[in-house]
């Protein structure tokens, strides 16, 4: 069964949503790399705050262009590894009250407390669906720090129907990596009779 | 028409047109999912992928990879002038999107912008007997990469000695540590002996088979088979979510070693496994192959 969401998000929303769960998000997301998680931790800027609170952060260096009407358009717009980001990622949804993390790989421990603990979960999109994202991108709205940081790492604040992820992680400690990780191990044993 | 056209259009093809005996095992690994479950969810948006790349034309994904050739040309062609020819047209692919800028300099860190730098792209020559060029081309994903690995037999921790028993289990050992990291369902490629370089080339070379093609050794060809079934036993599922298929195929090759080393390489090849292949005839007719 499919969940749908809109964004922003209440906390009593996410707080409902289980590992495993499929979700379609439409609304008001922002895209976050390396560059800017290392600013909102140290800087803190206010002027993303507006967009991140009960929003999500989406880890994904878009490849995008300008059409003929002078409009920022997403060209190729798949999730990108999401573990460089865990020194960072706890301390950034508790400061700007962020309600879900969209990346790929899932995340660790601390980030893991961070979403039991903000009310928070980690949705994970499908690496490789560089066309199809980027299609169910419908409006780009705003970009910051796009001089300073360069295409792949501004912040780009984007309108979103249907974007498709599956919970990995959800605000009750469970995490679907660490299920799987545990399983497929045991049967590894088992193969190579360890 | 220019061979830089035509190894324009080649390129295109590689990035945004799936082969089609890459997308029939997708669609295989969809219609033995569960009905309902997350897996089929997966295969079912990663097929739409493949067939809105083609129709747009774009890239399948954002990552186009290494750009790695393998050529084949007569007698009287000269290298350095395919060379040229290949150079420009990588610039020309970057600039129409159909690659991404994806050549950066480990020293500096400054990507150049247009895929060309040291060995990027990738080029191998080889002169044969035939009296027109083969342009062989793979598109290899950098996460896919990163879970490529190497084992150096007796593996005393996975209890792996020196024989296809202990290839065996070096291989489910790659597969399991990387989870969904490398964008599963992939194809692993595997290389046995030779010295570390060669054993990874020999590795990645196997990406140029055709899905379900058999091994042409038949003690390879089953233990392929075997090691499809047991890998996907795993349990690990199209990007680690869990499911039935994580590999959907084993390649495995061999070559001669020293004997006093073993070494296996396991390379990995994300669901977006991009390859096609071209000939171009003295006459300048042009066919394409997956
Ligand atoms: S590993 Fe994933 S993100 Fe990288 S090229 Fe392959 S499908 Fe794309």
């Amino acid at each position: 069964m499919t969940i749908k969401i809109n964004l922003p998000v209440s906390e009593e929303e996410i707080r409902k949503l289980k590992i495993g769960d499929e979700v379609l998000l439409s609304g008001t997301m922002v895209t976050a790399r390396d560059q800017a998680h290392k600013l909102m931790v140290e800087k803190k800027p206010d002027f993303i705050r507006p967009y991140l609170k009960d929003s999500v952060i989406y880890h994904c260096g878009p490849v995008v262009r300008k059409n003929e009407n002078g409009e920022w358009e997403f060209v190729a717009a798949g999730p990108t590894t999401s573990s460089r980001e865990e020194p960072y990622q706890a301390d950034v949804i508790k400061e700007y009250q962020v309600r879900g993390i969209i990346g790929k790989g899932g995340m660790g421990e601390k980030t893991l407390k961070g979403l039991q603990e903000t009310g928070a979960v980690y949705f994970h999109a499908v690496g490789g669906l560089g066309t199809l994202l980027a299609k169910r991108v419908v409006k780009v709205k705003e970009v910051f720090m796009l001089e300073e940081f360069g295409t792949p790492e501004a912040f780009w604040v984007i309108e979103v129907k249907d974007f498709p992820v599956v919970v990995t992680m959800d605000s009750h400690g469970n995490s679907l990596h660490k299920k799987v990780l545990e399983e497929s191990l045991k049967r590894e044993k088992e193969l190579l009779g360890l | 028409m220019e061979l830089k056209e035509h190894i324009l259009e080649l390129i295109r093809r590689a990035s945004t047109d799936l082969p089609p005996d890459v997308e029939a095992r997708l669609k295989r690994a969809y219609d033995e999912a569960e009905e309902g479950s997350t897996e089929k969810s997966v295969f079912n948006v990663i097929l739409e992928n493949v067939k809105l790349a083609r129709e747009n034309s774009t890239p399948i994904c954002q990552d186009t990879g290494h750009v790695i050739f393998y050529v084949n040309y007569p007698l009287g062609m000269k290298e350095w002038e395919i060379t040229e020819e290949i150079k420009k047209a990588v610039i020309e692919a970057t600039e129409k999107n159909y690659l991404r800028p994806n050549a950066v300099d480990p020293i500096t860190g400054k990507n150049s912008g247009n895929n060309i730098g040291k060995n990027a792209p990738y080029i191998t020559y080889h002169c044969w007997d035939k009296d027109y060029i083969e342009f062989k081309l793979m598109l290899k994903g950098g996460g896919s990469e990163n879970v490529g690995v190497q084992y150096k037999l007796p593996d005393a921790s996975l209890k792996a000695g020196r024989d296809l028993e202990g290839v065996r289990k070096v291989i489910i050992d790659a597969v399991t540590k990387a989870q969904g990291f490398g964008c599963a369902p992939g194809t692993v490629g595997v290389g046995i002996g030779g010295d570390r370089g060669v054993s990874y080339l020999l590795s990645k070379k196997t990406f140029f088979r055709k899905m379900d093609s058999k091994n042409e050794n038949p003690v390879l060809a089953e233990f392929e088979d075997r090691l499809e079934k047991e890998l996907n036993s795993l349990g690990i599922g199209p990007m680690g979510f869990g499911g039935k298929t994580t590999v959907l195929d084993v390649f495995v090759d061999a070559q001669h070693r020293h004997p006093a080393t073993y070494y296996v390489s396991v390379s990995y090849m994300c669901w977006a496994f991009r390859r096609k292949t071209m000939i171009v005839k003295s006459n300048g007719e042009v066919e394409y192959d997956d």
